[in-house]
């Protein structure tokens, strides 16, 4: 995965609550074999709405999306972080997300950023007119006009996003290891190994 | 002396990698299932990150949901198009992205083919003592031959390709011990059902069980598996089953299994695995085998379980607030009413297949019950889907194709078949289906569709009579 430092651009305003996978993808989607793709589902139900932000010129290729409360509920469906970031979603913001949402954001390397209804507000303004920044290291969401909202985030996550570490990416640093374990078992139990010649 | 330990105990120890300070362990994976639904996302991860399969070796993988269970070759053996762009575009992804990775495939069209939980223990890639996933939360049923077996995401699926390995925290452990005999015309299926009704949907959650006690330990390996099967419909991510000389006598010679001195050493293991005397389970839960009877649902949560001789309970029965409104909405759902009798319920659709009830004791119990009868006018549509190629075969060795032939069923191609509205064998929306499959969920078979899970015999005489039945009156 690409390390993440300073996410940079326009953030579609959205604002709505209790965004649920339904929302971000469709059940009709998952008949798919790419994570790439999706994209064009991605909101579907919400694109139906005429003006609505995804489809307005000035958002065109945003890297930001700003919601409200509780994003990403619903079902575990990883399609959802694969639908956003096919559109170029990077980064979402909000005061609250669902727990496994923010897990799938995090195992495709998108940024669930946490903060205050009243900074949501805020940024929402500006992204009508003007790009959001967000920097990873300083935990920062900064404006144009000198607005500055730090954000908390799991040092873990954040020493796995700003490395470009996947999961598969830190368990593999763990090669020695399980290279050892296998070494064990084949001496211990070699028919695990054995027993399989398809 | 070592302290007393669960079968599960004993598993999770000797496939920890590494443990963290968190208690967060790094689990060796032994063995790993791929079907065509959660794998090709996982794949592409491997492609785009220019990583191989770590252990191939261990993987095995099988088409299943998508496949149409009609004919797969025409007379002259050509293979049939798959009539669904986007299930054979997922079939196609299945076997291109195994042969790029160089994982163990089986074709649609070979004789081994089947759903992805027959095919395991049929072949012997699920051994006792094994760590075992798949993408699928019925990967449970692998728990029957004492493996640790559980469903995972596609982000695990791309996890466990590239490094043989789980993070992992260890779950808390519950014992659910039937004991008894079990009385006439109850089968392990209606076992496995009391237990969903006694514990709760969601009961188990962040357990991992272990199923003891007597009508266990005189189950067959097929009866295991299908009580193993459903851990997950009681909230349990693996339900094992402590292995014993019943299951060694089912692996011995089966075409993946250890042979030689390997075997024995392997036995010798698997021996020391069982449960030892005076280890804790973190809950347990007893049931009496006399008094389970042959059991049906009545609504839309496996949980909803009564005897066939009961009748539909009043949603205003429920001590609970969410209970009663969930059980009015599946009485609306399933166009049933409260205090009615189950017996007097019409069905139009059977479905004796997927991955609980599809091996050949299964197709024996269900043909023992229509031999020399025919199903009843009312039936729309009677389905019989081996779970593999090879119990095809063996029923078909049998006889027992021709009983279901003549009593009016399709004798049908292995698959996952109208367990879920995948590929085109569906229940229509408002009509009922006596299922021996393990999820009742709205919309599982269908769109609208209604389902009744029961047992592969109580299937068959539901057929018969064309209503929801109590198979111990058709019993010889
Ligand atoms: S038969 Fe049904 S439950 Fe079993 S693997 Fe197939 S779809 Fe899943």
């Amino acid at each position: 995965m690409k390390p993440v430092s300073t996410i940079e651009g326009r953030a579609y305003p959205l604002g709505l609550k209790n965004v649920d996978t339904d929302m971000i993808i469709a059940a009709a989607w998952l008949k798919t074999i790419s994570r790439a793709g999706l994209g064009a589902g991605a909101f579907e139900a919400l694109r139906r709405e005429p003006g609505n932000v995804f489809d307005d010129p000035e958002y065109a290729g945003a890297p930001i999306l700003i919601a409200g409360d509780n994003f990403g509920c619903g079902s575990s469906r990883e399609h959802a972080a694969w639908a956003m970031l096919d559109r170029g979603i990077t980064a979402v913001i909000a005061p609250s997300f669902s727990d496994i949402f923010s897990s799938n954001a995090f195992k495709n390397g998108m940024l669930a950023v946490v903060l205050p209804q009243e900074a949501i507000d805020r940024l929402i303004e500006v992204a009508k007119t003007d790009p959001i920044h967000i920097d990873l290291d300083n935990q920062t969401v900064t404006t144009p006009f000198q607005d500055r909202f730090v954000f908390e985030i799991d040092p873990f996550r954040k020493h796995c996003l700003g490395n470009g570490l996947d999961e598969v990416g830190l368990t593999l640093a763990m090669d020695a290891k399980i290279s050892a374990y296998e070494q064990n078992v084949a001496a211990d139990r070699p028919w695990v190994a054995g027993a399989v010649a398809a | 002396m070592t302290q007393a330990r669960t079968l599960y105990e004993k598993i999770w120890d000797a496939h920890v990698v590494e443990r963290r300070d968190d208690g967060t362990c790094l689990i060796y994976i032994d063995r790993h299932l791929v079907h065509e639904v959660t794998s090709p996302q996982a794949f592409e991860g491997l492609r785009a990150a220019g990583r191989p399969v770590r252990r191939p070796d261990l993987t095995l993988a099988v088409p299943d949901h998508n496949l149409p269970t009609t004919a797969r070759v025409d007379a002259a053996g050509h293979r049939l198009p798959i009539a669904d762009a986007e299930s054979a575009g997922q079939l196609a992804a299945l076997e291109r992205n195994t042969a790029e990775f160089g994982v163990p495939y089986i074709d649609a069209v070979a004789e081994r083919q089947g759903i992805v939980h027959v095919v395991g223990p049929e072949q012997g890639f699920t051994l006792p003592g094994c760590t075992l996933v798949c993408g699928d939360s019925h990967t449970a049923a692998h728990g029957a031959l004492g493996a640790l077996a559980f469903g995972i995401g596609t982000s695990e699926v791309e996890h466990v390709l590239a490094t043989q390995t789980l993070l992992l925290k260890q779950s808390k452990s519950m014992e659910i011990r039937v004991d008894g005999t079990l009385g006439f015309g109850v089968s392990p299926k209606d076992v496995i059902l009391a237990i969903v009704g006694r514990v709760g949907a969601a009961g188990g959650t962040g357990y991992v069980v272990e199923y003891t006690g007597s009508v266990i330990r005189d189950m067959s390996i097929e009866g295991r598996l299908s009580v193993s099967n459903m851990a997950i419909e009681h909230g349990a991510r693996s339900g094992l089953i402590a292995p014993d000389e019943r299951t060694f006598a089912y692996l011995k010679g089966r075409p993946m299994a250890p042979t030689g001195a390997d075997w024995d050493a392997a036995v010798a293991w698997w021996k020391t695995l069982p449960t030892d005397q005076g280890a804790r389970y973190d809950r347990v839960v007893i049931l009496d085998a006399a008094e389970i009877a042959p059991n049906v649902t009545w609504g839309t949560s496996p949980e909803d379980v009564v005897p066939v001789t009961g009748i539909v309970p009043d949603p205003e029965s429920f001590a609970d607030a969410s209970k009663r409104e969930a059980a009015q909405k599946s009485l609306d759902y399933m166009g049933l009413s409260a205090g009615q009798r189950l017996q007097d319920v019409a069905v139009e659709n059977i479905f004796i297949g997927s991955c609980t009830n599809s091996r050949i004791e299964d197709l024996r119990a269900a043909a023992a019950i229509l031999r020399g009868r025919h199903i009843a006018s009312g039936i729309k549509q009677a389905l019989v889907v081996p779970g593999s190629g090879l119990v095809k075969r063996q029923a078909e060795a049998e006889g027992l194709d021709r009983v279901f032939t003549e009593a009016g069923f399709e004798w049908r191609e292995p698959g996952c078949s109208a367990c879920l509205g995948m590929n085109p064998d569906k229940v229509p929306a408002g009509e009922r289906c006596a299922s021996t499959s393990n999820r009742n969920f709205m919309g599982r078979q269908g769109p609208g569709a209604r389902t009744h899970l029961v047992s592969p015999a109580m299937a068959a005489a539901a057929a018969v009579t064309g209503r929801l039945s109590d198979v111990r009156e058709l019993m010889g």
